[in-house]
C-alpha cells in the first residue's frame, strides 16, 4: 500500500514538473507571437500553478488567458493560440510582430511599393541647391523658425522640383527638424504660463502661519497646458507620388518627436503606421512601411479610409484637444458624399480639422474636384504644402486651441 | 483562502450574474491580490462587477470615478483648509509658537482622506473601483502604478502612511484611450463582451422577474440581433432593462403585437440621433418577427 502511494506521488510529481515545462514553452510561444510577457509573469504564474491541486485544462486555459494577456487583441488571439500550442491545432504564428498591420497577409512577399516614393534616382539639374549647415540645425532647434530663415531658397521650392538624390536628402532632414523644432517651440509656450488661475492653498497657508494666519502672500497655482494630440492622414496615392517622401519624413518627424500623436497613411485602404514611422532604424521603418502600403496604386478611396478610421480608431485615439491632419491632393475616386458624411462625423471627434494640399501652392490652382467641394465645409484650416516653408506655416495651427 | 474559494456563487447570491471567464478572473484577482482591468465597450456590465464583487464579499465599495485632470489632491489626501484656517485664528492669542500650530494643523484631524488613502486604511480590504481609468490622463496613471505597487502613501507633513488593508483592485476601461504598458502589465486582464442570449436573459430575469417568460425571450433575442447592426452605439444591459420595464409598463405580451409603440419605445436603446434614423419601423418588424 505504502509502495503504492510513493509511486502516484511520484506520478504526479512529474506531471507537475512537466506541465510546468509546458507552460514554460507556451509562453516562449506567445512572445513568438508578439505578446509582451515579461519573465516576472512567466515565474509568477510557474509559482501559482505549482501550490495547489492541478485543476483541469479548460480552467488553466482561462486563468492562463487572465494573466498573460494586456490588451484586447491579445485577448481575442489568445484562443487560437492557446490551441496550437496545446491541442495542435489551429494556425501556427500567424501574425510575426506585434505592431503589424492585419492588412500584412504575408510578410514575405515584398511589394516594392514604396520604391517610387523612396529612391527617385533620376538626377536633375535644374533644381536649386540645397545648403547642408550644421550650426543651422542647433540654432533651428532653439527657435524653431530659423530653420524656414537660414533655408530661404530651398524652403520655397516646390518639393515636386527636387529631384537630385543629395538634395532630397537634405530637403528630407529639413522636413524632420522642422517637426522637430516645432515641438520644441510649442512646449516652450507652457513654461512661459506664469499667472495661476487657482489659489494654491497648500502654500498660501504655510506661509500664512508666521503671520499669525494672515494670507497676505497669495501663491497660485495652474494647471500645464498639455500638448495638442496630432493625428496625420498621410496620402500615399499615385498622384502624392512627388510628395510623400518629404511629408513622410515630415511626419515621421512629428510623431517621433510628438508623445501624443498618430500617423496613418491612406490610398485605397487605411493603415495605421505609428509604430513603423517611430522605428529609430529609418531603413528598417521605410522597408516597414512598404510592406504596409501593400496594394497601393489603385486610387485613393478617402471617404472608406476615414470611415474605417471612424468606426476602428476614433474612439480610443481622439480626444478634446486632437488636431487631425490631412496630407492629400484630394484626387479622390471615392465618393465625395461618403466623405462629407466621414469627415463630419470625424469633427465630431476632434478639435481641429487642418487640410494640407500640395497642389494649393500652384499657380491657378482651384480646389474644384469633386471631393475638395465637399471636403471644404469641414475643413478648419486649408493650406498649401508644397513647400517647406508651407509646411513650417502650420505651427500656429498646432500651438494655438 | 477559505472565504476566496468560489466566488461564483457568492456573486449569484449577490443578484450578479457572472460568465465562467469573469468568474475566473475575479477569483484570480482574490487569490493573487492583483489589481483586475477590465475592458469593454460602454454598457456590458464592468462597473456593476466592481460593485457585485463588493457585495459577494460584503465589504465596502470605495468608487474613484475618472477624469481629465484628475490630480493628487482630488484622489489620495487634501489638507483641510477651512478648517486650518480657523484653527490658526482660534489659537491665535494662546501664545503658542508658530511650529506647535503647524504641527496641529498639519496632523490626521486636519487631512481630507480622498479614495486612494481611504481604500489603504481600512480594517477590512474593500474593493477598490477605479472607473474609466483611460478618461484619466497619463501623469495620473503613473501616480497610480506607485500606490498600486507600494500599497503606501507619502504625505510630506505626516510620513509615510502604510496601508492597514490591501484593497481589491478593479479598474474598467473604455478604451477612449491607450493605456500604458506599464499598467496593463501590472494587471490581470479581462475583456468583458456583451453577455450571449442566455446568459443576459438570467440577468433580465434576475432584475425582473415578473416579465414573461416569452416576453422576456424576444426581448433579448430581440437586442442581441440589434447589437449585429451596424450602430453608433451598442445598447448595453441596462439598456436593455429599461427597454424591457418600457415595454412591460405599456402592456405589451409580445413584441410583435404592436409594431409602432415598440418603434416608439426604441429611444430606450438607441441613445443617437443617427442610430434611431438606422433603425426604421420595418427593421424593428423584422427583428421583431426573428425574436419571437
Amino acid at each position: 500500500m505504502a509502495g503504492g502511494a510513493t509511486v502516484t506521488g511520484g506520478v504526479t510529481v512529474t506531471a507537475r514538473a512537466t506541465l510546468t515545462d509546458r507552460i514554460v514553452g507556451f509562453i516562449d510561444h506567445l512572445r513568438a507571437n508578439g505578446f509582451t510577457v515579461g519573465t516576472e509573469e512567466s515565474g509568477r504564474i510557474a509559482a501559482f500553478l505549482a501550490e495547489r491541486p492541478l485543476p483541469p485544462l479548460s480552467k488553466i486555459r482561462q486563468e492562463l488567458k487572465i494573466l498573460l494577456t494586456g490588451n484586447k487583441e491579445e485577448w481575442l488571439r489568445f484562443d487560437e493560440l492557446f490551441e496550437a500550442y496545446w491541442l495542435a491545432t489551429g494556425r501556427v504564428r500567424t501574425h510575426l510582430q506585434r505592431t503589424t498591420s492585419p492588412h500584412v497577409k504575408n510578410p514575405l512577399r515584398h511589394a516594392p511599393v514604396w520604391q517610387d516614393h523612396l529612391a527617385d534616382t533620376h538626377a536633375g539639374t535644374e533644381a536649386p541647391q540645397i545648403e547642408s549647415d550644421g550650426a543651422g540645425e542647433r540654432a533651428g532647434e532653439a527657435t524653431g523658425r530659423l530653420i524656414a530663415a537660414r533655408h530661404s531658397v530651398d524652403r520655397k521650392t516646390d518639393l515636386k522640383h527636387i529631384v537630385d538624390p543629395e538634395e532630397m536628402r537634405a530637403a528630407e532632414a529639413l522636413a524632420l527638424r522642422l517637426a522637430q523644432a516645432m515641438r520644441y517651440r510649442l512646449s516652450r509656450r507652457h513654461r512661459a504660463a506664469r499667472r495661476g488661475r487657482r489659489i494654491d492653498l497648500r502654500r498660501t497657508i504655510r506661509r500664512a502661519l508666521p503671520r499669525g494666519g494672515e494670507p497676505i502672500e497669495l501663491f497660485r497655482r495652474t494647471t500645464p497646458d498639455r500638448p495638442v494630440h496630432i493625428i496625420i492622414f498621410l496620402d500615399v496615392s499615385g498622384s502624392m507620388k512627388h510628395y510623400s517622401r518629404f511629408f513622410l519624413q515630415f511626419v515621421k518627424g512629428l510623431v517621433c518627436s510628438w508623445m501624443q500623436s498618430d500617423a496613418f497613411v491612406f490610398h485605397t485602404r487605411l493603415i495605421r503606421v505609428t509604430d513603423a514611422v517611430r522605428d529609430r532604424n529609418s531603413a528598417r521603418a521605410m522597408t516597414r512601411l512598404a510592406l504596409m502600403a501593400e496594394g497601393f496604386g489603385g486610387g485613393t478611396k478617402l471617404g472608406e479610409s476615414l470611415a474605417k478610421f471612424n468606426r476602428s480608431y476614433a474612439r480610443r485615439l481622439t480626444n478634446s484637444r486632437t488636431v487631425a491632419i490631412i496630407l492629400s491632393d484630394g484626387y479622390d475616386t471615392g465618393s465625395p458624399e461618403e466623405l462629407a458624411t466621414e469627415l463630419a462625423r470625424l469633427k465630431r471627434h476632434i478639435r481641429r480639422l487642418v487640410w494640407l494640399n500640395p497642389l494649393l501652392g500652384w499657380r491657378d490652382y482651384a480646389p474644384v474636384t469633386a471631393a475638395m467641394q465637399a471636403a471644404q465645409p469641414h475643413i478648419d484650416h486649408f493650406a498649401a504644402a508644397n513647400s517647406l516653408e508651407s509646411l513650417a506655416a502650420l505651427e500656429p495651427q498646432l500651438a494655438q486651441l | 483562502m477559505n472565504k476566496q474559494n468560489d466566488i461564483g456563487p457568492k456573486l449569484l447570491a449577490a443578484g450578479y450574474v457572472a460568465d465562467d471567464a469573469l468568474a475566473t478572473a475575479l477569483q484570480l484577482t482574490l487569490t493573487l491580490q492583483r489589481p483586475l482591468l477590465l475592458e469593454g465597450e460602454a454598457g456590458v456590465g464592468k462597473t456593476e462587477t466592481a460593485k457585485a464583487l463588493a457585495a459577494a464579499l460584503d465589504t465596502r465599495l470605495i468608487r474613484l470615478q475618472c477624469y481629465e485632470g484628475l490630480d493628487a489632491t482630488a484622489t489620495i489626501y487634501e489638507w483641510n483648509y477651512q478648517k486650518q484656517l480657523l484653527a490658526i485664528r482660534a489659537r491665535e492669542h494662546d501664545n503658542i509658537s508658530a511650529e506647535a500650530i503647524e504641527k496641529q494643523i498639519f496632523s490626521e484631524d486636519f487631512l481630507l482622506r480622498r479614495p486612494l488613502l481611504e481604500a489603504i486604511s481600512q480594517d477590512r480590504s474593500p474593493v477598490l473601483l477605479i472607473d474609466e481609468i483611460d478618461r484619466a490622463d497619463e501623469e495620473f496613471e503613473a501616480y497610480l502604478l506607485e500606490i498600486l505597487s507600494d500599497f503606501q502613501v507619502t504625505i510630506p507633513e505626516l510620513g509615510t502612511i502604510a496601508a492597514t488593508s490591501r484593497p481589491y483592485v478593479i479598474l474598467t476601461s473604455n478604451g477612449t484611450r491607450e493605456l500604458s504598458d506599464a499598467l496593463r502589465r501590472r494587471c490581470l486582464y479581462s475583456y468583458v463582451e456583451f453577455p450571449d442570449h442566455a446568459r443576459e436573459l438570467a440577468i433580465l430575469k434576475a432584475r425582473m422577474p415578473d416579465l414573461e417568460e416569452k416576453l422576456a425571450d424576444s426581448i433579448i433575442g430581440f437586442v442581441q440581433q440589434l447589437r449585429k447592426e451596424d450602430l453608433e452605439k451598442k445598447p448595453g444591459i441596462a439598456e436593455t432593462l429599461d427597454w424591457a420595464a418600457a415595454l412591460s409598463g405599456l402592456g405589451l405580451n409580445a413584441l410583435g403585437d404592436d409594431i409602432d409603440k415598440v418603434t416608439q419605445t426604441m429611444i430606450c436603446l438607441l441613445k443617437t440621433e443617427s442610430d434611431l434614423k438606422s433603425v426604421p419601423r420595418e427593421l424593428v418588424s423584422r427583428l421583431a418577427g426573428k425574436a419571437a
